[in-house]
Parts: C-alpha cells; structure tokens; sequence
C-alpha cells in the first residue's frame, strides 16, 4: 500500500487571448467609450490629469485611471468644497489601470490625481448635469455614517467586556477544577469572542496565542489558549491524551486571561469606518464558511453552532449598522440582505437547545448542507455591501 | 512496496522503464492492445490507441519510506544510501493532512498533452506492478499552472491568476543546475543529476475566494489580474520593487501578498522548478468545488528550496486564508536513465 501515482495532464488548447480588445487596456486620454457619457478615462501622469471629459450625465460614473507616470498614484473625485471625498481609489502602480465606480448626482466636483501620493494632487473642475437617471441623494449621508461608527465601536467594546468577565469567571473555575461548570461556561464565553473575531484577529500578535488550533502551529510554536483548554476538558476525541496538570491549568488559564485583558485594552483604542465595518460583516460570515459550518473550530467540544450563531450576530450587527446608507442606495441589496439574514437565523433557530445549541455531531449531513447552502445565499449579496457602502 | 526483496523491486524498476519507454515513444505497452492472443487479456490497455505519444513524458521517484520504513526497517538493503535532505517534510501550519493522499514508497509522474495519454501511462505502469507494488493515492490534474517553457504563455490557476511566471524555464541552464539538478559535489552519490519532487495537494475555497473584491484579490496576490504585473507596475515580467511605496503609507506591493513572501529575494535568492496542475475532484459535502492546485515542484534540496519557502507562505501569506493542504509527499528523483539501463540504475549499483 505504498506507491503513489501522479498522474496528471496538460490539456493543450490554443489560449483565446488578445481576440477582443478589453476596455481596460485604453490607455490615452480622450479614448472613452463614445456610446457611453458615464464612461470616463483619466491619464494619470507624472504631471497631468487627463480626463476623456469633464463632464457627465448624472448616475452611475465609471473612471477607468490609468498611471502613466512612474510613482503609485490616486485618484480622488471631491465634493465642490475640495475637501469632502465622493469616492478614491488608491495604490495604482505605473503602467496599471483601475476602475472606479460611483453614483454621482448632478452637480460640481473636483477630480485630483495625486501621482506620488503627496500634497492635494493634481486638480481640476467636473460637472455632472442633470439627467434622467435617479441617483438617490441622502442628504444625511455623513450623520448615518457618524452614527455607523460610533455604534459599532460601542458594540466592540461592550462584547470585549463581556467576554473579559465570561473569561475571568470561566478560568477560575477551570483552575479549581470544577470542569462541569467550565464546560458549560466555554461557549457562553467564546460567544463574546467570536462575534467580534474579526476585530481579534486584526491583533496579529494575539490571535494566535488565544486562538490557535493545534494544526496552525508552526514547528516549535508553543500551544495556548482557548482550543488547548477545549481539548483538555472535552479528551474524548484525543489519541493518548495526557490530562494537564493542576499547575499547566493555572499556566495556561492566567496566560489566556492575561491576553484577554490586553485585547480588551487594544479594543478601546480602535475606530471603524463604515467600509471596514462592512468588510467586517463580510469577514464573519467567512469565518462560518470555512470553520463554523465544517464543524472544525470546535473540534474537541463539537459546540461549533454557538460560534456559528456568534458570527452571524457579530455580522448581523455590523450589516444592520450601515442598513440605513444602503437602503438610500441601493434598496434591492437591502431587502436580499435582510431576508437573507433572517432565513439563516431560522435554520439556525431549528437547532437551539436549551440556552443554546445541540452539538455539531448532532447534526445531520442534510442539516449541515442546509446550514451551507443559507451561509452562501447570504455570503453572495454580502460579497458586495462595502461597494454598496462607498457608492 | 508490497514485496520487501530487492531483486523484485528491481525487476519492477526494469520493467516501469521499458514500458515508459514505450509509452512516451508513442507505442502501446507490451505487446499491444490488440496484437496479443486472444485468449490472453492484452498487455496494454488500449485507450491510447490511435493517439499521438502528446509530449508524455514519464517520472520516476522514491519516497523516505523506501529506505526506512514506519519501523526503521531497510528492506531493501539501501538505507545507508538515504541522502539526508530525503526526510518526512515537516509539519506546516494550515497542513490538514490526508494520510490517504500523502507519502509513499515509490511516484510516478506523468504529464502528456492529452489527459487520456497520462492516465493510460499511470493504469498501464500500475498494472504491470500489481503483486510488488499497490496503489496508495493518485491525483489527476489539468491546465498546468505554471509556464517551464520561455515558448509558453503563463497559465492560470483556479484563483483565476496567472501562476509561475517566475518558474525556472528550460532555458536557464544555470539556474537549473544552480536550484533544480542535485550536483556531482560530494555526497550525493547515486542521487546526482537527479533532483527532489515535493507534492502538494492544495485545496483551494473557492466559493470564499470568488467573494472578495478584485482589488483584495490583487492585493493578495500582488499582481494584477489581468496581465499578471506586479502592483508595483509594467508588464508580467516586470521585476517586483518591494520598496515602491503605496497608499496609506504602506508599500504598493502589500507587506503579505503571496508575491513577496515567497520571492526568492526574500528566501536567499533560492528558486523552484513547478510542474503543478489545478484539479477538480468533483464536489465536497457541502456542494462546494473540491479544487485546488496539485502543487509539484522539483528542488535541488527540499531543506533550502522548499521547507523555508512554505513555512513563510503558511506563516505570513495572505493567499493561504484561502487554502488548505490536504495531501503532502516527498520524493527523491533519480538521474535519467541512459541506453540499457533501469531507472533508478545508480542506487541499486
């Protein structure tokens, strides 16, 4: 039973390349798409901002810059004031191309170009004319925005709290041995985590010590955290597994206690924008994708659905705090999302037990497809809310 | 290995070269598929009747285990003959390794322009082994994802990017004896002129990755899309500049794009020859593509050719949010074999 066969064949077909001209290659100003006023060109230059027009039909405005300098530049279309930012789109190397896209309402603008990315760029007027295309004006943009952030970064920091108390009661209780009771605790505990694990894990240096499963280690990294104590008070599923001590428990126990204080510590020094909030969102329904949904985040205590639910709630917030600037823009999304939502937390109602959810082992393979299948049905309109968001 | 005498596995090695010989000339194996007497079930299997050789090109190697195996055991009396860069490849992070899909005793590589022509090569060589040896696991793959040609444009692989643009070509014969071709220094013995393959079954999520945005995509990879320019500008075969600074004061290449962490600028100017392919083994459980990159690269020495390479990459790379590995073997490749001679001729003189 010991030889491996590597078969593997190259398909040789002719690559059907350079047959059509893509849009994107258009590289000289003035080059823009005649049948289409919105479609606009920008030369990025070493000295010069070179628009195919500066002037526009009302609605949805795509600038495709190209740098033909040799520094990284941006582009930046301004309210009238030059200073209010309608949309940018940053980091274009030389040679390369981006498309911005943009709902714009009639009105006078600034374009800049900022070739080496410093000073207030190279500027000029655009006009955007009436038209018969709506483009939703929410005059109170920046107040549902404002409210936005503040209203997350008080969610971060109330979860952040909550768990720096689950966390301190649930060690304390695994240090003295009661493990019925830290067993019941953990997933409560991690509840707090998990709804904001985005956020966690943008502690690069943290993540890992409290988050780790025992595969993401690399050679010589030492084990700690939340999972090292999983799999000491659910062994069941371990191979020749060696209880920790009295002394390891307090190690470890102190060790993810004293992480817990310092993430929270971090989390009161954070903001959020509206588009990182959004990405956020995005980012925990991935997290259900890739771990929850498989069944491989809690592999020794099998309570993957009370991360699961966590995630979605940490989501469900962060799409409900931005719902208000969505819906003036795109109202469709809106509905989809929110529907969305709701029948992923039905599916999820179906499996609650108690205070909380029955094992991962419980569920039936039809069940976990079902549960996948909702997390894709969401995860797709999730996929373009921050757009919606900077539109 | 089934058998644990020596003379059966070198009977088994001559009789893989001439049927492989065979084979990659355009020949049926054996007698034929339709030559033979017809009260006999025919030497080769048939499905490449009538087909072009299609660039089959047929590669032999030897696990860690054929020297030792579990048990230290040498069955075949070559264990002081293990070259010491010819170990179990360590464990990486993001490894959720399938015992089924990794190691082995004994690989066969092969790669034709048709897949009907290479898995005809694989049932045909594994039927000749059956009683010495059986089958522990096999990948088939298509499209191959990176160029080993200066003739040949760059390929894409399921991410939908352009991959090995910077492989080491057939070209560059310096560059093939400086990082792929084992050397006649001392020590390597039987092993010169041959070279180390290192597989890598890479699982791709691919429904996750489909959802991001195009310009997260690029900046995990660090290069465009389209052409496959680095984001610090040019065409594709535009050399990276790490240093060109970006916006929001970070540089334009992010600090853990796939490009920059696996660069050989960053890993002592080491680099690989990839022979990869992407695969789709149908769908998983949960209806989502199966799929990924059959990674295959051949290094002079796995220990500074490939080891600190993946180990960043599993450490540090963006990409790898978006990759599991699920199968994993390491093999010695041993020189080709000349006029008259078996593969494998040198370890066994």
């Amino acid at each position: 039973m010991r030889m491996s066969l590597v078969a593997t064949a190259l398909v040789a077909l002719p690559l059907l390349a350079a047959c059509t001209q893509n849009a994107d290659t258009g590289s000289s100003a003035g080059s823009g798409d005649e049948a289409d006023p919105r479609a606009l060109v920008v030369d990025s230059s070493a000295d010069a901002c070179a628009l195919s027009s500066t002037e526009a039909p009302a609605g949805t405005l795509t600038f495709d810059v190209t740098n033909s300098g040799d520094q990284v530049t941006e582009f930046y279309l301004l309210g009238e004031d030059g200073l209010r930012i309608v949309a940018e789109v940053e980091n274009i190397g030389p040679s390369i191309s981006r498309a911005l896209t943009v709902n714009a309402p009639a009105g006078t603008y600034v374009t800049a170009c900022k070739p080496g990315m410093t000073g207030e760029g190279i500027r000029g007027e655009f006009t955007v004319t009436e038209s018969d295309e709506a483009v939703a004006v929410n005059a109170d943009e920046q107040e549902l925005v404002d409210q936005a952030e503040a209203n997350y970064a008080a969610y971060v920091e109330d979860q952040s709290a909550q768990l720096l108390e689950k966390t301190q009661e649930f060690v304390e209780l695994y240090k003295t041995g009661d493990d019925d009771a830290a067993r019941a605790l953990y997933p409560v505990a991690r509840t707090h985590w998990e709804r904001i694990e985005t956020v966690a894990e943008s502690f690069g240096d943290l993540d890992p010590m409290m988050d780790a499963r025992e595969a993401d280690l690399e050679p010589g990294q030492k084990w700690t955290g939340w999972h090292l104590i999983e799999k000491d008070l659910w062994p069941q599923r371990a191979e020749d597994y060696t209880a920790l001590t009295d002394r390891q428990r307090a190690t470890y126990a102190d060790n993810l206690l004293a992480n817990t204080v310092e993430l929270d510590s971090r989390v009161q020094e954070l903001t959020y924008t509206v588009d990182a909030i959004a990405n956020g969102s995005r980012g925990l329904l991935e997290e259900v994708a890739t771990g929850k949904v498989t069944g491989e985040e809690e592999y020794w205590s099998r309570t993957d659905l009370w991360d699961f639910q966590a995630n979605v709630d940490g989501a469900k917030v962060a799409w409900e705090g931005v719902q208000p600037i969505v819906e003036a823009k795109d109202a469709d999304l809106a509905d989809q999302l929110s529907s969305r939502f709701d029948e992923l937390q039905a599916l999820l109602d179906e499996q609650r037990e108690g205070d909380g959810f029955v094992s991962y082992d419980d569920l039936t393979p039809e069940q976990v497809k079902d549960l996948s299948d909702a997390v894709n049905a969401l995860s797709e309109p999730l996929s373009r809310l921050t757009a919606a968001v900077l539109s | 290995m089934l058998a644990d005498d020596r003379a059966e596995l070198v009977d088994l090695l001559e009789r893989w070269t001439l049927a492989a010989e065979q084979m990659t000339a355009g020949q049926p194996a054996g007698t034929g598929a339709v030559d033979g007497d017809v009260r006999l079930p025919p030497d080769d299997t048939g499905e490449a009747l009538d087909l072009p050789a299609s660039g089959l090109s047929i590669t032999f190697g030897f696990g860690p285990s054929l020297f030792r195996d579990g048990e230290g055991t040498d069955r075949f009396g070559i264990a002081d003959r293990q070259p010491d860069a010819l170990r179990e490849l360590p464990h990486f992070p993001g490894d959720i390794l399938d015992p089924a899909r990794s190691g082995g005793d004994l690989c066969i590589q092969a790669c034709a322009d048709d897949p009907q022509v290479a898995v005809h090569a694989v049932r045909n060589l594994a039927r000749i082994g059956f009683g010495t040896v059986s089958v522990r696991w096999s990948q088939l793959g298509f499209g191959r994802t990176s160029t080993t040609s200066t003739s040949q444009s760059t390929p894409r692989n399921l991410f939908g990017f352009k991959d090995g643009t910077a492989n080491v070509k057939a070209e560059e014969g310096a560059a093939l004896n400086e990082h792929v071709w084992v050397g006649d220094d001392a020590g390597a013995g039987w092993l010169a002129g041959g070279s180390y393959l290192v597989a890598r079954r890479i699982t791709m999520t691919i429904e996750v990755w489909d959802r991001q945005p195009l310009g997260d995509q690029e900046s995990f990879v660090g290069r465009t899309k389209g052409t496959g320019a680095p984001l610090s500008g040019g065409e594709e075969m535009t050399e990276p500049d790490f240093d060109m600074p970006g916006s929001n004061d970070q540089p334009v290449i992010p600090t853990d794009a796939h490009v920059r962490i696996v660069h050989p600028d960053a890993h002592g100017g080491v680099r690989m020859l990839r022979r990869g392919y992407n695969f789709v083994d149908g769908s998983n459980a949960l209806g989502g593509l199966d799929a990924g990159l059959f990674f295959i690269a051949y290094v002079r020495d796995p220990g500074t050719h490939f080891v600190p390479v993946q180990l960043a990459m599993s450490k540090n790379d963006a990409l790898t949010e978006y990759l599991k590995v699920t199968g994993s073997a390491l093999f010695a490749v041993p020189p080709g074999a000349g006029p008259g001679e078996h593969v494998g001729q040198s370890l066994f003189a």
